[in-house]
């Protein structure tokens, strides 16, 4: 595990509730330059809300998050002024997300779809801009596919066009909040493959993912989540070897009886 | 930009043209402005037979030769007969004339010239009928007269009469024609030039009542009235005012014996022999295509009136519309609530109420509009609520994922609204506007009630001069047809275009439209 490398996202006391239930319970995390972390735990432990509030697609109820340098706090009760909301804007500048569903603007086509963020919200002209949509579409395999729109496209290049339109923005770090969960199981391997090319160029990033196998290999560390909580988190394969907790491990243990090998 | 430029460019071309403002006059001449109706009826005033682009009558007459005794040139000013008397206070003109019939009521609200004409009442009933020959044989009848006229008064006051009311004469006479009146009570004139000539109708009773026609004026105009009183005197005793009645046939014992005149008649009655001859019933169907083709260029300036009117509404109510409904969804609570009370008391509320309301109502408060203006905007204004809606509805249509894609963008709420949800909106809206659109060049016929000439209002001239519904109507309705298609056709290919644009990359078109994203790809 990467210890050498500086923080580039600090995470202290996040909460988050809605109405009654409290989803996340005053979670502090640091992840490191470089890290790719998965994130893992029963379905409604929180492991979503926790990736959005990241991006603050879900601002946090107390708490702060810090993403290169720019951080974003609030306290309890405090309504969101324009300052914060600028602080979340420029925070949103350094990440990238992708989501389960790709979210991709269905009127636009792939190339239309990478460069419109660069061009509204860094100004970029049209002109570079194409250039470097096209780069993104290149690094992600669907460069011959530039000008096919949105609903043409498998699963799986859908998913590898959100991953570019995402890196388009120069994220710092890009989060994933289950991207391969809406995929048939064979076009799995080739946006799991982008993003084990991503992190041998150094991305940091940070996945939600019912991925066992994935998680275990490709990732750094795995965080297991259970209740709101970070249960605990660690290499791969000590995970799945050693749990600590036992949360962890009646969890891991539904993924050994369901045939899956870790 | 370009396209923007050219459309700007149209609307100008549109405002400018005549339609959209009042005649305007050369300085120092002393004019004569007075309102009318057009199809205020015969023989008072209405398009002429042969040229329906020309207002004839025997109230024209009098105007002409009463101008040319005041020195004074006549321009006319068109308004529904009802709304005559509100236009005076509008300043639409500065003497109204057209069959006004001097009662205490009407005395409240104007001056009245001293009458230029004086009449009665005629009973028409069937050839046949011999059971009619007095007002008080009517009873348990049904009998057809003027809305809100002094006949309707005098049919309340027999008393157990079947009270039919008709805003167009002509109307009148066909349905005792045809049985579904016993018998028509109008004003002597309007009965000789209905019925006079038509072999199935006979006249019958002494005349009843006393009518008496004058020109309007408003109150405070007490030099006009002093103007026009010494010109109908002066046209009176030269003789000039009892020709033009013995030109039109209305030279009657009454007014005989009102203007003390019992010589016989020293001209012809021309025109109302030129009115019976166009009249009798059996035109061929050749003559009847002549007539048609003839009233084609009137047709086509009432159908260009009600485009102009109509684009400029949907113009308005797009922009409106959308304004409002991003206001309801995305405002601080009490702006939203204004909007949302704004579109709920529009939709709630009559178009016709909100047309009178902004044209002749808002004049009290001091704000003014030429006829297009109000036309247009109070369409525009009431049609916002209606887009409004439906902009809402595709607002709400695109899901909440492409909110957050955007915003996990970097983009700020305005910049996701206009980039990702507006474009996909639209492309939701388009068809629904479209038909909006349609819908809007239908309801532009009730700018007629605000003194506009428009198709509808075209429609309702020609068949009034000619007594003839039937093939006016076939083409108005065609035109009407015509011009609602192209907009038909521009929401099917819209809807087909964007539908295609989504699936397949491999038109060519694809490429034209989307120019600048073919550079780099092979």
């Amino acid at each position: 595990m990467n210890t050498v490398n500086k923080p580039l996202i600090v995470i202290e006391n996040l909460c988050k509730s809605y109405e009654d239930a409290e989803v996340l319970k005053n979670i502090s995390f640091t992840i490191r330059e470089g890290d790719l972390a998965s994130i893992i735990g029963p379905s409604g432990c929180g492991k979503s809300t926790f990736l959005r509030c990241i991006n603050c697609l879900e601002l946090m109820d107390s708490g702060s998050v810090t993403v290169a340098g720019v951080t974003v706090s609030r306290t309890k009760g405090e309504t969101p002024s324009d300052s914060l909301m600028q602080k979340v804007h420029a925070l949103r500048t350094e990440v990238g997300m992708v989501f389960q569903s790709y979210n991709l603007f269905p009127n636009k086509n792939l190339l239309q779809n990478t460069i419109l963020a660069p061009m509204v919200v860094k100004h970029m002209d049209r002109e570079e801009a194409e250039e470097l949509g096209l780069r993104m579409l290149e690094k992600v395999g669907l460069k011959g596919l530039a000008l096919k729109y949105p609903s043409t496209l498998s699963g799986g290049q859908s998913q590898r066009a959100a991953i570019a339109r995402a890196l388009a923005m120069n994220p710092r770090v890009m989060l994933y909040d289950e991207p391969t969960s809406a995929l048939d199981p064979e076009l799995v391997g080739e946006v799991l493959q982008v993003m084990k090319d991503l992190d041998s160029e150094g991305m940091t990033q940070i996945i939600v993912t019912h991925e066992m196998k994935f998680a275990k290999d490709a990732s750094d560390y795995i965080i297991f989540m259970d209740k709101g909580e970070i249960v605990e988190y660690e290499d791969g394969d000590i995970l799945f070897a050693h749990p600590k907790n036992d949360r962890t491990r009646a969890f891991l243990r539904h993924f050994v009886n369901a045939g899956v090998t870790c | 930009m370009k396209k923007y430029i050219v459309i700007f460019a149209l609307i100008a071309a549109i405002f400018a043209s005549p339609t959209a403002l009042f005649g305007n006059e050369a300085a120092g001449e002393k004019i004569l402005r007075w309102g009318g109706d057009s199809e205020g009826g015969f023989p008072y005033m209405f398009p002429d037979p042969q040229d329906p682009k020309k207002l004839i009558g025997f109230e024209v007459d009098i105007v002409d030769a009463l101008a040319k005794e005041m020195g004074r040139t006549p321009i006319y000013v068109n308004n529904a007969w009802d709304n005559l008397i509100p236009g005076l206070d509008r300043n639409l003109y500065d003497i109204a004339i057209n069959g006004l019939e001097v009662t205490p009521e009407h005395e409240e609200q104007i001056n009245f010239s001293i009458p230029y004409y004086k009449t009665y009442l005629q009973l028409a009933v069937r050839r046949r009928d011999n059971s009619v020959k007095k007002l008080d044989d009517l009873k348990g009848k049904t009998v057809g007269t003027l809305k809100e006229s002094y006949a309707q008064q005098v049919l309340e006051e027999v008393g157990d009469i079947k009270i039919r009311t008709y805003i167009v004469e002509a109307n009148t006479y066909e349905d005792l024609a045809n049985g579904r009146l016993d018998a028509a009570f109008f004003d002597q004139p309007i009965a000789l030039y209905s019925a006079g000539f038509n072999p199935e109708i006979k006249f019958v009773g002494p005349p009843v009542g006393e009518l008496k026609y004058a020109i309007a004026l408003r109150k405070k105009d007490k030099e006009l009235l002093a103007e026009v009183n010494r010109a109908i005197v002066a046209l009176r005793d030269s003789g000039k005012l009892r020709e033009i009645y013995d030109r039109w046939n209305l030279w009657t014992p009454v007014m005989a014996a009102e203007f003390n005149d019992f010589d016989p008649p020293k001209v012809e009655p021309e025109r109302y022999n030129e009115w019976a001859e166009s009249h009798r019933p059996a035109l061929t169907f050749h003559k009847r295509m002549n007539r048609y083709m003839e009233v084609m260029p009137l047709f086509a300036k009432g159908a260009l009136v009600t485009m102009e009117v109509s684009v400029v509404a949907m113009i308005i109510a797009i922009s409106l519309g959308l304004v409002l409904a991003v206001t309801r969804v995305f405002a601080p609570a009490w702006i939203a609530f204004a909007a949302t009370l704004y579109v709920e008391i529009v939709r709630g509320t009559p178009v016709l109420i909100q047309l009178f309301f902004i044209f002749y109502g808002l004049p009290s408060v001091g704000i003014k509009f030429s006829p297009f203006w109000a036309g247009a905007i109070g369409l525009g204004l009431n049609y916002a609520a209606y887009e409004a809606e439906i902009y809402r509805a595709g607002l709400f249509a695109i899901p909440r994922t492409q909110w957050e894609s955007a915003l996990a963008l970097g983009m700020t709420r305005w910049q996701a609204m206009r980039e990702v949800i507006l474009p996909q909106a639209v492309r939701v809206v388009i068809p629904p506007i479209t038909n909006d659109f349609i819908s809007l060049l239908k309801d532009s016929s009730l700018v007629s009630i605000i003194t506009m000439v428009d198709l509808t209002k075209v429609y309702g001239q020609v068949s009034a001069t000619y007594y003839d519904y039937f093939g006016p109507g076939i083409i108005v309705a065609v035109i009407y047809l015509l011009l609602g298609l192209p907009f038909v056709r521009f929401a099917h290919h819209t809807e087909k275009r964007l539908a295609e644009v989504e699936k397949e990359g491999r038109h060519g078109r694809r490429e034209n439209i989307y120019r600048s994203s073919t550079r780099y790809v092979r």
